[in-house]
């Protein structure tokens, strides 16, 4: 009887430890977004989107850092959409047993975890470095470099799902197989594949590592790929680290933007993702 | 069907096929590129230095004498207290999740806990800069102080001045940030085992602990240092968040994690884009090489260790 007790207890004792964890994993995530929405609320004004970036001490916004954010992660996904879904048709299709299928597919997922910030580097050396000066193209080249392996990885995954009877179907009539794959296979995993786009853009909307040395950052207004251009998380990242109240405040408000935008992408992403698993 | 057309098809295949795999190639040009062009760059630095920048504590600009040895403890040190706090966390999360919630509760729970994955890292960065480090120097690195700082032998790493911002918070926020990776690897992996082993366990009366400590875990053991092989090489790469809090001082007069300190990444985030070009560039590439040969060996592990357990897995039935 007495080993049954102590029995209970200890799983009575690390159950609420269980509990406990969960909880303790919630409050962050709470008081992260909590800080957030309370800081980043009280710093919202109509000037963020018309105004530029002000030296320190005077009011602006942050028109240009928004407006370079989405130039570069623009021309980053429009770069390595493309890429990434032949390749991810190349390892799901064509490549299951050769040995550039296995080992692509093993690098691609460690470069899903590399770090970002010597992705910045990389592209640095190659592009930067040779060309003498940065600029916002290498800034959407070293973005494009870190869409590229998310999007292999889920439309690999993607297409895997795809029953073969619809592949035979289609051979059955006769197509070749690039239309087979085109027009049926990559088809009936279109949903699938745009939550990898989606959650590709989440994540290089936050990136702000690789953007350091390669778009840089521009305090002024510049739409010039050839010359450094304003980024949101770069100026977050300056702004935030000055002694000045006024820029804090304006970071908090971009960070507001950034957060809410990557969230809701996220959340995008997950309700479609269900709706094609459950059809 | 006309020879013509057969013709047609099999060009538009041979055509695909080989822009897919040329696509596919790419990626794996890309890791040889990174590490090619990463050792070129720092080639001026290797001959420079050799070895003695593993063990070389100084960091010297102005007199263009380099050593990593601060930023890799700091990297190393960060991710090990990430490690510590994360590990324990993740796998009662994974256990919440996978045995004790209400089955409407599990998807919830379970997309709210990836979303702190979902967070940019500069937001964890200028949280942990303006709101976390002041709480933490103010009122939980004084209580650690008087307790944990008192314990012969580990007291030496809990002392000195409550700054907030140090290793210690640096470490904290990593945690955090590699709790829903480790957290998701571990509930997936939970999850593979075979519910008859489980079931067999709870028909001999055991309790929901006993039978994830003594069943769940040993099958899924090898899943489990998977996950946290891939926490550990997240929390290696980390940079902004690290660059925020850690406090970037380049200089190490002791072990106490309560003082700021340099990681590679911060390094690199704070001093690469203002660096004179020359051995001081080609140092900083070093550093950025060290780090990317380390999370790569550590990934690799990773995704190994993962493979193995699906291998098996799937053998078995």
């Amino acid at each position: 009887m007495n080993l049954v007790m102590r029995r209970k207890a200890i799983n009575a004792f690390a159950l609420s430890l269980s509990l406990a964890a969960m909880a303790f994993g919630l409050v962050w995530l709470i008081w992260i977004l909590w800080m957030v929405i309370d800081l980043g609320v009280g710093a919202l004004s109509l000037r963020l989107f018309t105004e530029m970036t002000p030296p320190p001490g005077s009011a602006g916004g942050l028109k240009n850092a928004i407006v370079g954010s989405i130039i570069m992660v623009g021309l980053a996904m429009l770069m390595a959409t493309p890429i990434a879904i032949l390749a991810g048709i190349y390892l799901a299709e064509y490549g299951r047993r050769t040995w550039l299928g296995k080992i692509t597919r093993f690098v691609n997922d460690i470069l899903l975890s590399a770090p970002s910030i010597v992705i910045g580097l990389f592209v640095y050396a190659v592009y930067v470095a040779q060309v003498g000066k940065f600029s916002a193209m290498s800034g959407a080249v070293a973005l494009a470099l870190l869409v590229i392996p998310v999007v292999v990885r889920t439309t690999e995954d993607m297409l895997a799902l795809v029953p073969n009877t619809l592949r035979e179907a289609a051979f059955a009539l006769g197509a070749p197989k690039w239309k087979v794959i085109m027009l049926v296979t990559l088809r009936s995993a279109k949903t699938g594949v745009v939550t990898g786009i989606l959650l590709a853009l989440a994540r290089i909307s936050g990136e702000t590592a690789p953007l350091l040395f390669t778009a840089l950052s521009n305090q002024f207004w510049s739409t010039d790929l050839s010359e450094p251009m304003a980024n949101l998380p770069v100026t977050i990242f300056k702004f935030a680290m000055s002694p000045f109240k006024d820029w804090q405040e304006l970071a908090w408000a971009g960070v507001f933007i950034i957060t809410l935008g990557v969230l809701a992408l996220n959340i995008a992403a997950r309700v479609m993702f269900r709706q094609t698993t459950q059809r | 069907m006309t020879p013509t057309r057969k013709t047609k098809g099999q060009f538009g295949d041979l055509l695909f096929f080989n822009l897919t795999r040329a696509f596919a190639a790419i990626t794996l040009a890309l890791l040889v590129g990174i590490v090619v062009s990463l050792t070129w760059s720092a080639l001026p630095s290797i001959k420079q230095f050799g070895f003695g920048f593993l063990t070389s504590s100084e960091w010297n600009p102005p007199a263009e004498r380099f050593g990593a040895l601060v930023p890799m403890y700091g990297t190393v040190v960060t991710s090990l207290i990430a490690l510590f706090i994360a590990l324990p966390i993740s796998f009662g999360i994974a256990l919440f999740l996978t045995e004790l919630s209400p089955v409407w509760l599990r998807r919830p729970l379970g997309i709210a806990i990836e979303l702190l994955a979902g967070i940019p890292s500069i937001v964890y960065g200028i949280w942990g800069l303006l709101v976390f480090a002041p709480m933490f120097g103010e009122h939980v690195q004084p209580l650690i102080a008087k307790t944990l700082g008192q314990v012969p032998l580990i007291g030496s790493l809990f002392s000195g001045p409550s700054l907030g911002i140090g290793i210690l918070a640096a470490g904290i926020i990593l945690a955090i940030m590699i709790i829903p990776f480790i957290t998701s690897v571990m509930r997936d992996v939970f999850e593979l085992t075979p519910p008859m082993l489980k079931e067999s366990c709870y028909g001999l009366g055991g309790t929901t602990w006993e039978v994830v400590w003594n069943v769940v875990l040993p099958y899924t053991r090898v899943g489990v240092i998977g996950g946290i092989m891939l926490g550990l090489g997240r929390a290696l790469g980390e940079t902004m968040a690290v660059t925020f809090v850690i406090g970037n001082a380049s200089l190490l007069s002791n072990f106490s994690l309560f003082l700021p300190g340099n990681s590679i990444t911060s390094a690199l985030a704070n001093e690469f884009a203002e660096a004179s070009p020359g051995l001081y560039t080609s140092s900083l590439v070093e550093l950025g090489l060290i780090l990317f040969l380390i999370t790569f060996i550590v990934l690799t592990l990773s995704k190994l260790l993962l493979m193995s357990l699906e291998k098996n897995s799937g053998g078995g039935h």
